[in-house]
């Protein structure tokens, strides 16, 4: 049993136990402030914890090869972490505001953020299993956390249905894998001929389509939308970055790893979701007008940009892969902050909120913009460097009319991300004006966004530095 | 390495744009002094690079290069030859001028400083970078400022500014979605994988080599010029252009109808005609169609034209038909007159936007019926309106007449058909210029204006600026043409080549 394995895990539960011991003690009147700096600090302690641990040799593992510890887990934990903090980062006024327990608020969170863990280690379908669980019921509970909007409640009873079946749907596949092979190891299901059986591949498909649901993959997307309006902005923006960024994780080490030999089967099948993902979710995004569910159906789309990189099953699609995760965190980071905080000022989210911002808080209505055209992945912008990555191995693995409808569907999205722009730019009535009252940002607000623009706008001009460290991750994965 | 020229010129908008950016709003006059002065620099580092350019060497000059993203294969590598500089010398100076014609911008006047030094950096970029990545950086870059600029500064008169700046984004970035297909599978079609780049002389060179076959360029050609094409207002792509410039603010029009559009131009020339040669001539016949349509068509639509913003957005598109049918002819004669056209269409387009612009901003009006008599009150802008129209229609001595006559002599004998037509299209432009200066500058005078002040001070600029280089470079032509022909002189061979290849379009016609 090496412990050194699972320190970063150890790390984030002993920052969990210690929130939920400050919160037992403190007086039941008191601000839960005080919780929020201790897991910003823990969190960064943790983050540059995580550098160390990354190493060339052969990768640390645990409970006989079922958690593995390699620099591709390590990747997806430092933005896991990054995400988590920065969201904590700037939703401190709008936990003291809109949410009833912060205390437990963040002990959830941290919860999820230990599931997020777990699944991107995981090395067999059963630890895989026990940390999405860990994290989709963390999820189930956070998103209800606003008890004075009914939109919180619906979506978080929404969130536990869809989810709970989805959980079934992926539990019987497991077990029809099991029964296959008769092992739920990633590396004894690659080796076994058993798989190529009718038993096998339904297991794999209905592994998949559990996984689609959790990645909000259309025909299985329903519940994202509302979902992500009603939920807490901070749980939306982790249920954007973290969730799917975990679900990607596991499932691209899944494919890979356990199935890699069935690729014939599901890369075709994998590249005419990801391709439905980038039509539907950008046509339908356009409509929007609530930030919050116009990012719900934008983050379909991204789902999609990145199983256009999964579908090339290759170390230059996995490396694409874990670039678009990182910068899409960048700028959901930038994105949400901004949300949040205009939310705690002006009680919505909707284009109307957002009127006028570019004169009443000009460095949140840039960063929003800018945010919005990372997603988009216009140039200088980390999205442009990401969407070549992911593009390239597309087209090198002969899916150039994925390319296609990849660059034409994200040209398509500037569209209704510059909806946006324009609501925040626009020339304002007489009214209008006098209402577009300046507002203080708070300094978490001010640090998230700013850091946030720095790396997407970094990222894009000068991508060797990310790249560099997904290289390393994809490396030793495929070694 | 000697001192960074073209880094600077790069980088002294963008350096700028961050220093204004903490600037207080309310510093306007330093700020517009401050973008001003990164312009001045950059406007004379160019005009040094124009002039120490040896032209009997040719080739690229002032070359930098630093690796940037190894996996990829990209590096930030700049270098200007004689196809670029000209190039550089337009985007430098309009942009200088640009800055002069909003001088008097009070609204949001930080903003705007900061979103037209971004825009002009990301034009520099276009034209100075010798890698296909770093050109697609600031290819797109310079679409988002656009729009803003357009949505809080423009002006709403036939379709409102909303309509026109979400009309001209969107269609320059479906244009550039066809583009970037085409890049990428260039990128990975040029060699194996291991030695990929984005260096623009090494895909030059795997297409000289052979590696890749006909069809591909075929294909590949098809989606750069869709992309290209939709920025240079190539017929049917064209229609984003009399709205967009209409509804933008003037410093906007000037760097778009003036540089901007330009880049689709220089991009087909330098990718599609030098990395896709065979491309080119299979689509050549359909370009030269297409110019045909774009010359008499936008002509036909200029003539019936009241607002003056409109007439120089359809003017503008006819033009390009003359940029894309001296492409279309591949040889270099008609080749290094595209390249002076671009040149000449630049500066005369801006130097019309800044005046027009300059009339709307003191009277508010820039609709045909409305004015009249400007001469009267308006001596200066109409010296402005006046040698803008003239080289439009092409008078000897000005800047546009030596290139369009370059043109015309090396297309008729490829296209005779077409090149005839197009040369009547000169008088269509004659007709419709004509009219407009006539009714706008002439005529009894007319009291409305007389409360009006005409240009002085910084506003005279634009017009001293823009046109010294329209009269200079009309009476001294050799100026220009002496370092186009550098740049375009190496391909000769080539072209010869590839005039002896059978091509089925190409063979059609």
């Amino acid at each position: 049993m090496n412990f050194w394995a699972v320190s970063t895990e150890i790390f984030i539960l002993v920052i969990m136990t210690v929130a939920l011991a400050v919160d037992l003690v403190l007086p039941k009147k008191e601000t839960r402030r005080g919780i929020g700096y201790l897991v910003i600090s823990g969190l960064l302690a943790a983050l540059v914890y995580t550098f160390g641990l990354y190493h060339t040799g052969p990768s640390m593992t645990f409970f006989d090869g079922l958690f593995l510890e390699d620099n591709y887990a390590l990747f997806f934990k430092q933005l896991f972490i990054l995400g988590m903090l920065f969201s904590v980062l700037f939703s401190l006024d709008y936990v003291e505001k809109n949410i009833k327990s912060p205390g437990e608020f963040y002990t959830l969170l941290m919860a999820a953020l230990l599931g997020m863990c777990v699944m991107a280690s995981a090395n067999d379908l059963l630890t895989m299993f026990v940390g999405l669980e860990l994290m989709t019921v963390s999820f189930y509970v956070l998103v209800g956390q606003r008890m004075d909007v009914p939109d919180s409640g619906e979506a978080s009873v929404k969130y536990l249905v869809v989810g709970a079946g989805s959980t079934a749907v992926m539990l019987y596949g497991i077990s029809l894998v099991y029964g296959a092979t008769g092992s739920l190891d990633f590396a004894v299901i690659c080796r076994s001929i058993q798989m190529v059986f009718s038993i096998g591949l339904a297991g794999i498909v209905l592994v998949m389509i559990g996984f689609f649901f959790k990645l909000s993959v259309i025909p299985f997307h329903m519940w994202a939308p509302d979902v992500y309006q009603g939920a807490p902005t901070p749980v939306t923006a982790l249920l954007a970055m973290g969730s799917k960024a975990a679900g990607i994780a596991v499932f691209m080490r899944a494919l890979y790893a356990a199935f890699p030999l069935l690729g014939g089967y599901w890369i075709p099948l994998l590249a005419v979701f990801a391709a439905i993902c980038m039509v539907g979710g950008n046509i339908m995004a356009i409509r929007q007008t609530d930030v919050k569910r116009m990012l719900a159906y934008s983050s379909i789309a991204q789902a999609g940009y990145m199983m256009c990189g999964i579908a090339s099953a290759d170390a230059a699609g996995m490396k694409a892969v874990l670039f678009y995760a990182m910068l899409y965190v960048f700028a959901n980071v930038g994105a949400f902050a901004v949300l949040t905080c205009v939310e705690v000022y002006r009680g919505g989210t909707t284009h109307t909120h957002l009127t006028g911002l570019a004169q009443s808080a000009p460095l949140l209505a840039a960063v929003m913009t800018v945010s919005l055209l990372s997603m988009a992945g216009i140039p200088p912008t980390a999205g442009f460097s990401g969407k070549m990555y992911i593009f390239t191995a597309a087209v090198e693995r002969g899916y150039l009319w994925l390319a296609f409808i990849g660059f034409l569907m994200s040209m398509i999205s500037v569209y209704y991300y510059l909806l946006v722009a324009k609501a925040m730019y626009r020339d304002l009535t007489p009214e209008e004006e006098t209402a577009n009252t300046a507002f203080r940002i708070p300094f978490g607000v001010r640090a998230t966004v700013l850091l946030s623009v720095i790396a997407t706008v970094g990222t894009g001009i000068y991508p060797e530095l990310l790249a560099m460290l997904t290289n390393l991750a994809s490396q030793t994965f495929m070694r | 390495m000697g001192f960074p020229l073209l880094s600077t010129v790069l980088l002294a908008p963008l350096l700028m744009a961050l220093v204004i950016c903490f600037l207080p709003r309310e510093a306007r006059e330093q700020i517009r002094v401050l973008a001003a002065a990164a312009m001045g620099l950059a406007t004379c580092l160019t005009l040094y690079a124009y002039a120490a350019y040896d032209t009997a060497v040719g080739g690229m000059q002032f070359t930098e290069q630093i690796p940037w993203v190894t996996d990829l294969g990209v590096s930030y590598s700049l270098g200007i030859d004689g196809i670029s500089l000209p190039m550089l010398l337009l985007t430098d100076v309009i942009g200088l001028a640009s800055v002069f014609s909003s001088w008097n911008i009070e609204k949001r006047a930080k903003e705007f400083f900061i979103l037209l030094l971004i825009l002009i950096a990301g034009v520099t970029g276009t034209f100075v970078a010798c890698d296909l990545f770093i050109f697609l950086l600031c290819y797109e870059v310079v679409v988002i400022p656009i729009y803003i600029m357009v949505l809080i500064w423009g002006s709403t008169k036939r379709v409102p500014k909303e309509y026109s700046g979400m009309k001209l984004t969107i269609f320059l970035l479906m244009g550039s979605a066809f583009m970037l297909v085409g890049i990428v599978s260039l990128y990975l079609g040029a060699y194996p994988a291991g030695q990929r780049t984005f260096d623009i002389q090494a895909l030059i060179m795997a297409s000289q080599m052979g590696n890749m076959s006909a069809e591909f360029q075929i294909f590949v050609f098809l989606l750069l010029l869709t992309g290209f094409g939709s920025l240079l207002s190539m017929f049917p792509f064209h229609s984003w252009s009399p709205d967009g410039y209409a509804g933008a603010p003037t410093a906007v029009s000037m760097i778009h109808a003036g540089v901007l559009k330009k880049i689709g131009g220089y991009g087909l020339i330098r990718l599609g005609l030098m990395v896709l040669p065979l491309g080119a001539k299979f689509w050549a016949p359909l370009i030269a169609g297409l110019a045909m349509i774009n010359v008499m068509y936008a002509a036909y639509c200029a003539m019936v034209q009241k607002d003056l913003k409109y007439i120089i957005g359809y003017s503008s598109v006819s033009h390009m038909g003359y940029v894309l049918l001296g492409f279309a002819a591949l040889n270099v004669v008609s080749i290094s007159g595209a390249i002076a056209n671009m040149v000449a269409h630049g500066i005369m387009a801006s130097l019309f936007f800044s005046q027009i612009g300059y009339v709307y901003e003191k009277t508010h009006m820039r609709s045909i019926p409305d004015l009249k008599g400007l001469a009267h009150y308006f001596p200066r802008v109409t010296i402005g309106f006046m040698l803008a129209g003239m080289a439009s229609v092409g008078l000897p001595g000005l800047i546009e007449f030596v290139p369009e006559v370059t043109i015309f002599m090396g297309t008729i004998g490829v296209y005779p058909f077409f090149a005839v037509i197009a040369i009547a299209g000169i008088i269509f432009t004659a007709l419709y210029i004509l009219r407009m200066l006539a009714k706008v500058l002439f005529g009894p005078k007319d009291e409305h204006f007389a409360k009006y002040e005409d240009q002085k001070g910084v506003e005279v600029l634009p017009l001293l600026l823009l046109g010294l280089f329209l009269v200079g470079f009309g009476i001294f032509p050799e100026l220009l043409m002496r370092v186009i022909d550098s740049g375009v002189q190496p391909l000769a061979p080539m072209l010869a080549a590839l005039s002896d290849v059978p091509m089925l379009l190409g063979g059609g016609f």
